[in-house]
């Protein structure tokens, strides 16, 4: 049973920090920013890397396998629907939803992929996770 | 430069509506003002230092301070959600201590009830340049699967269960019962919150807050002038807040800011967890005390759910009475910011004037403790230790 993929995602808003990584999410690929000083991934992006203050940070092409670190399924909603935080295999946790899914058949520590659904508006799109085996 | 003992607590009062249809933002920031001053037998005159949150009309300050017509010589408007309170009577006693002020007021006030806000379900629209927003406003992240997040992963790593939860609102209950004001005041058993419908896994609709309108007003003075005045002294011992985020994407959404804001508020102090008679904490979900709980050491942590079972924090009951005015999950949560009334709360138990039902005799320590913001993500935390003289 799929409920989370009738469910409307608001769009995003990008700026112009972050719009390479909108775009790329158009594209089908998921974009990790990297510092090239220290050399470690971090979430959300961000222009100057959180962890040495350098602005040697770039995009790169993410695996977009991880782990879920903890969710919740919202029942109080016209379409029940799972919030997540991933643990991506690159390190950092990210907030998400998961989809593709029986919601009551998720778990703490499953393995999931990034897949991506259009935004309300259909202006953009909007990487969320599914789980790499299946849950029933 | 430590704030133990420069500035005392000598007004407290929380407005008794919750639901306020008839009354503007503003005036409700007035009625609480007026009823802190009339409490410590001030007046407008007075006040020579004004506090507000984002929960303020206007420019904060700046529009409060004319309707008040006050004249001030210091303001301050921090914005930690919910937790702005706690930390805005800290820095009011620091301004006080370097003479910037003698007499501060300290307003809140909010009518989400009037307004028809679903707080807790609703993800906030936020603006594109607030940098975590894009990222996160697709996924609908509210405060209750926030939160309920937050549960999600405590259970899973300390093996929590829905049960302890539910003794939180049990204990609240039990207090609510004897507030004629409270919003929820029929007492509640674990079954009850069990049995009450899902919201978010693993949270109960019982596992929430309430949502009312109304206010809260304290006023913090100068040690010369509570000494001149006929209220009990509720000195200032110790403070401590902190922002907790979610660090580049590196983070444990089973501690909260309380570990670092509570920290520097014992040390300031110099008491330690086992000295608190009472305590005021923030309790926006069950889930949400019960890790401020260990956060602040009352308990080792992962071993909250064995705390708060069995009625340990019933007044008279447990060992450790907190929230005996019902909280935020059965009396009042005013604006969404349940800060205020956990500061007014423990000023009523060390003036010794708390129901008499749950007032802890002899009350001399007391300790208020707030979480503003997404306790699963950027919050902040703000901590206060306060000592009947």
């Amino acid at each position: 049973m799929d409920h989370a993929a009738q469910r409307e995602y608001p769009a995003p808003m990008p700026n112009t920090e972050t719009q390479g990584f909108w775009d790329a999410v158009k594209e089908g690929r998921f974009l990790l920013r990297y510092c090239n000083d220290c050399e470690r991934a971090h979430w959300y992006p961000r222009a100057i890397c959180p962890f040495c203050h350098s602005k040697k940070t770039l995009w790169k092409e993410a695996s977009g396998k991880g782990t879920i670190y903890t969710y919740s399924v919202m029942r109080r909603a016209k379409v029940p629907f799972a919030t997540a935080y991933v643990t991506l295999d690159e390190g950092p946790t990210l907030l998400t939803n998961l989809v593709d899914c029986d919601l009551d058949g998720l778990s703490i520590g499953m393995r999931v992929e990034v897949t991506f659904v259009p935004s309300q508006d259909e202006t953009l799109s909007v990487p969320v996770f599914r789980p790499l085996a299946p849950t029933q | 430069m430590s704030i133990n003992g420069k500035a005392y607590i000598v007004g407290a009062y929380e407005h008794p509506t919750r639901n306020a249809p008839d009354k503007s933002l503003a005036e409700l920031h007035a009625e609480v003002a007026v009823g802190a001053l009339t409490d410590a037998g001030l007046s407008r005159e007075d006040v020579d230092g004004y506090f507000c949150s984002g929960d303020a009309p206007g420019m904060g300050p700046t529009s409060m301070v004319e309707y008040l017509n006050l004249r001030v010589r210091h303001a301050d408007s921090t914005d930690i959600g919910g937790a702005s309170y706690l930390s805005l009577v800290s820095h009011a006693a620091q301004a006080i201590a370097a003479g910037k002020c003698s007499v501060a007021l300290v307003t809140l006030a909010g009518r989400p009830r009037s307004e028809g806000v679903a707080t807790g379900l609703q993800a906030k629209l936020r603006s594109p340049w607030q940098p975590d927003a894009q990222f996160e406003f697709p996924y609908s992240m509210s405060n209750v699967n926030g939160y309920a997040m937050c549960a999600m992963r405590h259970m899973h790593q300390y093996g929590t269960t829905s049960e302890q939860l539910a003794w939180i609102k049990v204990a609240a209950s039990h207090h609510a019962s004897h507030n004629p004001d409270a919003m929820l005041r029929k007492v509640l058993t674990v079954e009850d919150v069990l049995e009450s419908p899902v919201v978010a896994d693993p949270l109960h609709r019982l596992d929430c807050c309430v949502i009312t309108d109304g206010g809260g007003a304290v006023i913090v003075a100068r040690p010369e002038i509570a000494r001149q005045l006929n209220r009990p002294r509720v000195k200032i011992r110790g403070s401590g807040e902190t922002v907790k985020h979610l660090a580049g994407g590196y983070f444990d959404l089973t501690t909260s800011g309380a570990q670092v804001s509570g920290a520097q508020a014992f040390e300031e102090a110099g008491v330690k967890p086992s000295d608190i008679q009472y305590a005021s904490i923030y309790d926006s979900f069950t889930i949400t005390v019960l890790m401020q709980l260990e956060d602040l050491g009352f308990c080792k942590k992962g071993e909250g759910g064995r705390f708060v079972q069995d009625g340990n924090l019933i007044s008279g009951v447990g060992k450790l009475p907190f929230n005996t005015d019902g909280g935020g999950l059965c009396n009042n949560h005013p604006g969404n910011r349940g800060g205020m009334t956990k500061i007014i709360e423990a000023v009523r138990q060390l003036r010794g004037e708390a129901h008499p039902a749950v007032q802890v005799p002899n009350c001399q320590l007391a300790l208020a403790q707030g979480i503003g913001g997404q306790l699963a993500a950027r919050h902040g935390s703000a901590t206060l230790i306060l000592e009947r003289e």
